[in-house]
């Protein structure tokens, strides 16, 4: 029953991309840690945290698209469940500090020591146990998101309505955590993290086996969202997408459903919370703000929701134009990823609309240079991390405009208009067809 | 009322009103297995939502709903309904477009319907030959693998039959199924129900006149939430108050 469920989820899609997984989880902590440094193949050290980092996100997206793509749950509170599997990494990566805190005390994390705490919280219990901890960043975002989704499918709480106490809910818990006598660090989170399962969290090549780790997650992720969307019960999931009422007519409890789904993502999003915090060292309650939920809505959008290499590739590509926006690259750089965005637009839907994409790019810059000149007497360009906000909306605006199945459905668009350009010449009815009185077929993509 | 043992489908003083407005009064009505009846009647008499009554959508404020003579359709949901043997097609055919003809199908076959049946499902030789004939039955062979949002909307009310085919209920209520359908492609669905109808309950909410006469079944006709005449085509027909509220106007 389950080798057949895996054989299932192995379709040829499937296969490739746990393939192209592989090398890269093998491929770059090869080239950073055996590549001897000066060679043009040598990864350098901080890249490594960093792509670490792209594929915790993309898995994150995949667990989003399973349940908004495929299932038709817009969940604009995803990244909760991402940061709550991130604490309860960052719990275990705590306790696992000991007495080299700054305050030496032996159970209790610095910031305990700071607020006062005689004892530890009865929930910090057994987080010093490696098991304990990643059983529990399976076990809390799964809870949350069954409980959660419990109530909510069950009083058919549906569409906006459901986004929005969705959004509620990681605002909830972003102030939750924001509190110092919750006892998870409030503010400032927890970080300083030394050890992971005894070994330096700092270290190059311990650096190199978590990347491995989120490629090998990563990897992990597609084959189980490819084998629930390849069975019925993704058939299923799909109905309950499109026709979520009809489904209950057919007999389905499109609850259960749904909350099946829900619970999956939940605890896929929590994994990659948790590869997360120890490649970034730092975990605090900015994980759960409403943006960074949304955002997980514009990867997945941007790379083609309703298909599993879709999320993955869009994250990562979102995350790498955010790099170069954001870390001080210059203008040229970030113009280039824009020409090439418009240049996107224009082929999947025409010069105009990839026009409009390149007029737009270019007027946010000078309309804020404008205003500057209104307000200081001087014409002065933003600084590139100011609009990266508006780059993204931009992103999100145009990817639902003009490719509305995102960049995985690029390929299929031009595939569509290549073939209609081949039909153009032969569309003539061919005689058997006139002889059965058959009609010539409309393209379907019309 | 008449007795409730051997019947398919008992409704006895059932009503229900949204805002005030009685969209079902006191509505009695009988189906026994392998029965087929026809109900007529003007827009807003209350058919679409007396088969809302007895699939569950909606909850009626009063009255008895029996399936098989015994269990209180009143209390059951959606999926649990659908479940006991109850199909339905609706006025508007509701298939899922974004998936082939085939798969609408797969779903609709009748086998568990929990979540973990339906990951761990796979499909058995009885199941592609049922799916199969099904298919020839409902004249979609060919097109099994287009998307349904492909058909055109003749096949796509063949499709919902064949998904409730698929679903082997003991009673299907079909709501409208020629509208928009060819004339021979009307012919061909009277056929195919009556087909039906020898070995399963059917109830058909129909305008279409000459249809529910290639029928050939009981008929009841509805106003206003209520039954106004039943019997056959005919009799019904020739029932000068169903003259008068319906045929005549």
């Amino acid at each position: 029953m389950i080798t057949q469920l895996i054989l299932r989820a192995l379709d040829k899609k499937a296969i490739w991309l746990v393939a192209v997984l592989a090398v890269i989880a093998i491929g770059v902590p090869v080239l950073n840690l055996v590549v001897p440094e000066g060679n043009p193949l040598h990864i350098p050290n901080y890249a490594v945290p960093l792509f670490g980092k792209y594929l915790n996100y993309a898995m994150l997206a995949l667990a989003l698209d399973l349940v908004w793509g495929y299932c038709g749950i817009l969940s604009l509170g995803h990244a909760a469940f991402f940061a709550l599997g991130a604490y309860a990494m960052g719990m275990y990566l705590m306790r696992q500090i000991g007495a080299r805190g700054v305050y030496a005390n032996p159970t209790l994390p610095d910031f305990m020591v700071f607020l006062n705490y005689k004892e530890l919280p009865w929930f910090w219990n057994g987080f010093d146990m490696w098991w304990f901890a990643f059983a529990m960043v399976l076990i809390v975002p799964g809870l949350l998101a069954f409980v959660f989704g419990f109530l909510a499918f069950r009083s058919r709480v549906t569409g906006v309505y459901l986004s929005i106490i969705t959004q509620a809910m990681t605002y909830a818990l972003l102030l939750a955590f924001f509190r110092n006598d919750l006892g998870f660090g409030g503010n400032n989170g927890l970080t300083d993290f030394k050890d992971i399962l005894g070994v330096n969290v700092q270290a190059a090549t311990t650096r190199a086996a978590l990347f491995a780790a989120s490629a090998f997650a990563l990897a992990l992720a597609v084959v189980i969202c490819s084998a629930i969307v390849n069975s019925k019960l993704g058939k299923v999931m799909v109905a309950v997408r499109d026709a979520e009422s009809r489904t209950r007519f057919l007999g389905y409890r499109v609850d259960n459903v749904k909350l099946f789904a829900f619970v999956v993502s939940a605890v896929l999003a929590g994994i990659a919370g948790a590869l997360y915090a120890p490649q970034v060292g730092i975990i605090n309650p900015s994980e759960f703000e409403p943006g960074n939920s949304i955002e997980v809505v514009i990867w997945t959008a941007v790379g083609g929701r309703g298909t599993i290499v879709g999320p993955i590739i869009g994250a990562i590509v979102v995350n790498l134009t955010k790099s170069i926006f954001t870390s001080g690259s210059s203008y040229i750089a970030a113009g280039l990823v824009i020409l090439i965005f418009s240049g996107i637009v224009a082929v999947a839907s025409g010069w105009t609309k990839g026009l409009i994409v390149i007029a737009a790019s270019i007027a946010i810059p000078v309309l804020y240079g404008l205003y500057q000149l209104a307000l200081y007497g001087s014409f002065k360009l933003p600084a590139l991390s100011d609009v990266w906000l508006y780059a993204l909306g931009g992103l999100f605006i145009f990817t639902t405009l003009f490719l509305p199945k995102g960049i995985v459905g690029l390929i299929a668009q031009w595939r569509t208009m290549t073939t209609k350009r081949e039909q153009h010449d032969r569309n003539a009815p061919s005689p058997a067809d006139v002889e059965a009185g058959v009609d010539p077929q409309p393209n379907p993509a019309e | 009322m008449a007795d409730k043992t051997g019947t398919m489908l008992y409704l006895d003083g059932v009503s229900v009103s949204f805002d005030g407005f009685k969209a079902i009064n006191k509505l009695s009505i009988i189906v026994h297995p392998a029965e087929m009846l026809a109900i007529i009647g003007p827009n807003g008499a209350g058919k679409t939502t007396m088969m809302d009554i007895i699939t569950g959508k909606t909850r009626p404020d009063d009255g008895e709903v029996l399936f098989d003579g015994r269990t209180d359709l009143t209390k059951l949901d959606e999926a649990a309904i659908a479940n006991l043997g109850i199909g339905r097609k609706f006025q508007k055919p509701t298939v899922f477009e974004s998936q082939t003809v085939w798969d609408n199908l797969v779903m609709a076959l009748r086998k568990p319907r929990g979540v973990f049946s339906a990951l761990f499902y796979s499909m058995s030789a009885d199941d592609e030959a049922r799916i199969t004939e099904i298919l020839d039955t409902v004249r979609l062979l060919n097109r099994k693998d287009d998307f349904a949002a492909n058909l055109s909307h003749g096949q796509k009310q063949w499709l919902e039959i064949g998904m409730l085919l698929a679903q082997d209920p003991k009673l299907l209520l079909v709501d409208e199924p020629v509208a928009g359908m060819t004339d021979s492609e009307t012919v061909e669905t009277a056929k195919l129900l009556k087909e039906i109808a020898k070995t399963r309950s059917v109830v058909v909410v129909e305008h279409d006149m000459s249809f529910v006469r290639d029928l050939g079944s009981r008929v009841t006709c509805l106003a206003e939430g209520s039954v106004l005449a039943e019997g056959t085509l005919d009799q019904v027909s020739a029932n000068p108050v169903v003259i008068e509220r319906y045929l005549g106007r």
